[in-house]
């Protein structure tokens, strides 16, 4: 049912844990749905210098958190907002049908983490 | 691989294969032809049919071959309907049934029959007050299983059914994960209709049968033909039928020694659990339950991931995670029991069978905390704040 990418990524997760005194949060999901995902970002002038994450989830969810870090990290803020959970899911050789909500939940947590990155940064 | 899916389906013993084959190719005649190759066919599946009487105290005659448990159920419940539906429009089973039962009940309520999905305390079990109470004047069927396939728990069919029985209410048994496990006498359950299957005790796929008391209504629900006593048509599936009855015979001769070795296994498995993985659970532990089942809850992770995990290292499980079925509600009958949704998420089910070992137990023991460890270090749940 998963592709190999998703099964490697689900295996070996990359980028996990927390990152201290990160630079952005984003805290989406919901336990009674069954996926949190945690993301943290370090970000410099604009540029995701490391990305790491914490999920609560099935095999798609801790899969597609592994990608998202993957794919913004290096990225200005700018371009890793217009990743869209079909670029997350593409990039793990597709999800099946009943997953690909967990995409959204990658979506989401990117845009959310360099929401509260920009919140943060207005604040200052 | 470490097979620990017995509910789900179990193997087929190598002698319920030997007694199918001869009727693939040798003895393939039609049941319902008249000379010899026709006649033994028919002479086999009546031997089936009277072993399988034996075996759970019925007359031959009571026993319809189904194509399974699923067809067994739907024919128990929409047989039974469709012949007493001028009687009443009240139906009652309870909120842990299997699909098979409970998809058949929402399908009729939408027919305009009205039906009470009973409750279970949090340790899975129905209480005869209850049904008691919930029984109507224009009651016509009960359906309740004999034991759940996620948890295990046995549920008191003959206290339950003997309400059914004074008020002259059909009462059916789901008995798909207890045929073969425990002992079934019908006359002792009280119950005018049962379902089993086949696969679930070391059968072939794509057989089982419906109990019907002599004397109870029911309207067939497959037609064209003259089988099974005009209850269900269709040319019968010899080859598995034969097979089904050299499990039922297999299942008389050694279901005793069996629980007692499974049991073994599936309590050291638990314990082991239990003491060396933190803020775990046992479902229904107290409660009656099937020697081989034992669902687990595991907090803070989720059942899919736990399930990919063990398949990882060639354990084989199932998970009543909602990621699973393809749905988002995690398990109906977890929530039924009360448990929240996000404890909910987490549940393994581990169910032993006759093949398993103790290596094979002790490989699980071995292999599992450290799954649990991995996840939970993935997991932003259950951690300290404080770095």
């Amino acid at each position: 049912m998963y592709s190999e990418k998703v099964l490697d990524h689900f295996r070996n997760p990359r980028n996990v844990g927390k990152i201290e005194n990160p630079d952005g949060v984003g805290k989406v999901g919901n336990p009674v749905c069954g996926d949190v995902m945690v993301m943290y970002l370090k970000i410099k002038e604009d540029v995701i210098e490391d990305a790491r994450f914490e999920t609560f989830g099935c095999g798609a969810a801790i899969a597609t958190s592994s990608m998202a870090t993957e794919l913004i990290k290096g990225k200005t803020i700018e371009e890793a907002r217009q990743i869209s959970n079909n670029a997350v899911a593409e990039a793990l050789d597709g999800l099946p049908p009943v997953k690909m909500h967990c995409s959204v939940l990658a979506e989401e947590g990117i845009k959310a983490a360099i929401e509260d990155y920009l919140q943060k940064k207005k604040e200052q | 691989m470490i097979y620990l899916d017995y509910n789900a389906t179990t193997p087929c013993d190598k002698r319920v294969v030997e007694a199918m084959l001869p009727f693939f190719q040798e003895k393939f005649g039609n049941p319902s032809s008249l000379y010899y190759l026709g006649q033994e066919a028919k002479n086999a599946i009546e031997e089936t049919r009277e072993r399988i009487a034996r075996f759970i105290g019925a007359r031959k005659e009571e026993i319809i071959f189904t194509s399974g448990g699923t067809e067994a159920n739907n024919l128990a419940i929409r047989g039974t309907i469709e012949a007493l539906k001028k009687k009443g429009n009240h139906l009652i089973t309870s909120s842990i049934e299997h699909h098979s039962v409970l998809k058949v009940f929402q399908s009729l309520e939408k027919e305009g029959f009205e039906v009470t999905y009973l409750p279970v305390n949090d340790a899975g079990q129905l209480d005869p007050d209850t049904l008691q109470k919930s029984i109507r004047p224009s009651t016509i069927l009960i359906s309740i299983m004999q034991a759940n396939n996620e948890t295990g728990v046995i549920e008191p069919i003959k206290e339950l059914a003997s309400l059914a029985q004074t008020k002259g209410i059909v009462f059916h048994t789901d008995a798909v994960q207890t045929m073969g496990k425990i002992p079934i006498k019908v006359k002792d359950l009280g119950v005018s209709l049962l379902s089993a299957s086949a696969h679930k005790f070391y059968g072939p796929k794509g057989i089982g049968f419906l109990y019907l008391r002599k004397g109870t209504p029911l309207s067939p629900q497959i037609r064209g033909g003259e089988h099974e006593r005009r209850k269900r048509a269709g040319t019968e599936n010899v080859p598995a039928i034969v097979g089904m009855g050299k499990a039922t015979e297999i299942a008389a001769g050694e279901m005793e020694a069996e629980t007692k070795k499974v049991e073994t296994l599936r309590n050291t498995l638990e314990e082991g659990l239990l003491s060396t993985i933190p803020e775990i659970e046992v479902v229904s532990q107290k409660a009656p339950r099937l020697f081989n089942t034992s669902l687990i809850l595991v907090k803070d992770v989720e059942g899919e991931s736990m399930l990919l995990n063990l398949d990882f290292e060639g354990i084989e499980v199932s998970s009543g995670s909602a990621c699973t079925s393809g749905s988002l509600e995690p398990s109906h009958v977890l929530l039924a029991c009360g448990y929240p949704h996000e404890i909910a998420h987490g549940s393994i089910r581990f169910s032993l069978g006759k093949f398993n070992t103790a290596e094979e137990i002790n490989q699980v023991l071995e292999v599992f905390p450290k799954i649990v460890e991995k996840l939970r270090k993935i997991s932003p749940f259950g951690k300290s704040e404080v770095h």
